[in-house]
């Protein structure tokens, strides 16, 4: 078996000013390579600390993560992380926040015309060639995220990290978005992990959907396999029994057996 | 039906001048320019409210505090009889200013010779710091070992009066000249070691955690996340210093002599010509206030 991203039971303590935090326990998970998984879960239950652990950002308090059988050590350009907050660096242009990254992982092996298309064509992807050198507080927040897009696919990665990249975007664009999205996965092969808080979008991505329970002490709820054919239709799918049912069962996880606890 | 007839009636109102409609326009134009001569009058009646507002708001109470000021020095000038009131001293430095740049001898030189020098003095003093403060900021900010290596030494000499340092710069470097540039460096560094790096200490982890994805070199680090990030913190830094600078020299050149603005204010106290005392005090601030204005304007282009 190819398990290319390996969690074993993974746990996440912080120390705050009024102690222990347990933000995370018990996570067991394991990845095929090229394989699509969400993360879906009420807010505030540890899915950017999940996504964190497996950029290498953090470190866990106990058990052992695992990329390509190498225990993961740190942060690297093999793992491309899409921030929730975008993250861009004010004072570069949008071009050059991709080319920084695009330079990082393809300088030195290619000409630096090569760099500067795949940066150019990365922008273009998510449709913003006309944006190239607006300054990041020239473009919307839509637009930001889709920035911080390209610049995660601009590298090429083996394992992408997208965490609730799509939240600032109107209905359109993310269906757009998302084709592309799964288009570019499919063809670099890449295996994506990808935090969400809508169900649509999960069951139409994903090849599993990890349920989280509440936090604190959160942890891997239930995992639902999608088995839709690829390609998948957006249209085709609404009315598809199926998909149906899997976005009911999405549902009734979060709403039903772990309906977000209303301020006790 | 009734939409139609709203939108032939905005069409109609709303744009005077259609494209298409050229043979019309001789028609239109005295209405228009009714129309237009209205709205330009408004302008015009809105720009004069928002000019005299200004005046009466920025303008009119800065005036006053001049005036007042003014007043009330020339009544202290009355009453006192030796300090010379507002009239005696413009004349004097009329007759100064008329021809700064004489040159008659080493102890006798033009008022702007003076002020070049102490600002020549100030501009090395402070490029010294300027030049090992802010690396050692960045470093202090980046790597906690150094920062814990010098705050106990930072927090020790960051209080001591600048002119503490004199002897000590005039038994080390033995001439008074560089121990007066010694001890704009010594008392100048401090802002921009400690501004800097607290601007280390305060860039967004968000743009760490791209370094780190990216896992960017230190080079790169510094230069396409450090340095702009602290780059507001810096130029506070900068201009604190600038301004300790400017404010230590006049006392330093009345210790150390030779030339410069604060010897000259010395020179005239001992000529008991205290027009000239006075013309000092507002040439050191006015000086002040031009560095000063002048690095904010330079702090602004580098704010994004
Ligand atoms: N550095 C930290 N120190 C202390 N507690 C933290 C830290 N980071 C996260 N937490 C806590 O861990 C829990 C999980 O946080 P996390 O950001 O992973 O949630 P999330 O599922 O991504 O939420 P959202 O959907 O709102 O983004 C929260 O209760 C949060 O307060
Ligand atoms: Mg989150």
């Amino acid at each position: 078996m190819n398990k290319y991203v390996q969690i074993e039971n993974a746990q996440m303590i912080f120390e705050t000013k009024n102690g222990k935090f347990v933000a995370l326990k018990d996570i067991n998970l394991l990845i095929d390579q090229g394989e699509f998984v969400s993360i879906i879960g009420h807010s505030g239950c540890g899915k950017s600390t999940l996504l964190n652990l497996v950029a290498g950002l953090i470190d866990p308090s106990g058990g052992a993560l695992f990329c390509a059988g190498r225990e993961i050590a740190g942060p690297g350009p093999d793992r491309a992380v899409v921030f929730q907050n975008h993250s861009l660096l004010p004072w570069l242009s949008c071009f050059d926040n991709v080319y920084l990254a695009v330079e990082r992982v393809f300088g030195g092996k290619e000409p630096k015309a090569n760099l500067k298309k795949r940066a150019t064509e990365a922008l273009e992807l998510v449709g913003l060639g006309h944006a190239i050198h607006k300054m990041p507080h020239e473009i919307s927040g839509g637009m930001k995220q889709r920035v911080g897009i390209a610049r995660a696919l601009s590298m090429q990665p083996k394992v992408l990290l997208l965490d609730e990249h799509f939240g600032a975007l109107d209905a359109l664009t993310r269906a757009h978005l998302q084709d592309e999205l799964l288009r570019i996965v499919t063809s670099l092969g890449s295996t994506a992990i990808m935090v969400t808080h809508d169900v649509d979008e999960a069951v139409l991505l994903s090849d599993r959907i990890v349920m989280m329970t509440n936090g604190p002490s959160a942890t891997i709820g239930e995992i639902l396999d999608v088995k839709l054919p690829r390609p998948r239709d957006r249209l085709a799918l609404a009315e598809d029994r199926d998909y149906v049912h899997l976005r009911g069962e999405v549902l009734k996880f979060l709403y039903e057996r772990h309906k977000k606890k209303e301020a006790a | 039906m009734s939409v139609v007839s709203i939108k032939k009636n905005i069409s109609g109102d709303e744009i005077p001048m259609p494209a298409s409609s050229v043979k019309e326009q001789p028609m239109k134009q005295p209405q228009e320019m009714a129309t237009t001569k209205t709205a330009s009058e408004k302008a015009t009646v809105q720009r004069i409210k928002a000019v005299t507002e200004f005046f009466v708001r920025r303008v009119m109470p800065s005036v006053l505090g001049v005036v007042l000021f003014l007043v009330i020095w020339a009544l202290l000038a009355k009453q006192s009889g030796e300090l010379p009131g507002p009239d005696k001293t413009w004349a004097s430095a009329v007759e100064l200013f008329s021809d700064p740049f004489y040159d008659n001898g080493p102890n006798d030189k033009g008022i702007g010779w003076n002020i070049l020098s102490s600002l020549e003095r100030v501009g090395i003093g402070f490029g010294l710091a300027a030049l090992i403060g802010i690396p050692l900021g960045f470093v202090i900010g980046r790597f906690a070992f150094f920062s814990g290596m010098a705050s106990p030494i930072i927090s020790l000499l960051r209080p001591v009066s600048p002119l503490a340092w004199l002897p000590i710069g005039l038994l080390v470097l033995k001439e008074a000249q560089p121990a007066a540039i010694w001890v704009i460096f010594i008392s100048s560094i401090w802002p921009m070691i400690i501004n800097t790096a607290v601007g280390v200490t305060k860039v967004p982890q968000d743009y760490m955690n791209v370094a780190r994805v990216l896992n960017l070199s230190e080079w790169k680090i510094f230069t396409r996340i450090l340095f702009p990030a602290v780059l507001p913190y810096m130029m506070t830094g900068v201009r604190l210093s600038i301004g300790v600078a400017w404010l230590v020299i006049v006392a330093a050149e009345m210790l150390t002599g030779g030339m410069g603005i604060g010897f000259w204010v010395w020179d005239e106290w001992n000529n008991l010509n205290v027009e000239h005392i006075i013309i000092a005090i507002f040439i050191v601030g006015i000086v002040g206030l031009l560095l000063e204005q002048g690095l904010l304007l330079l702090a602004k282009r580098f704010e994004y």
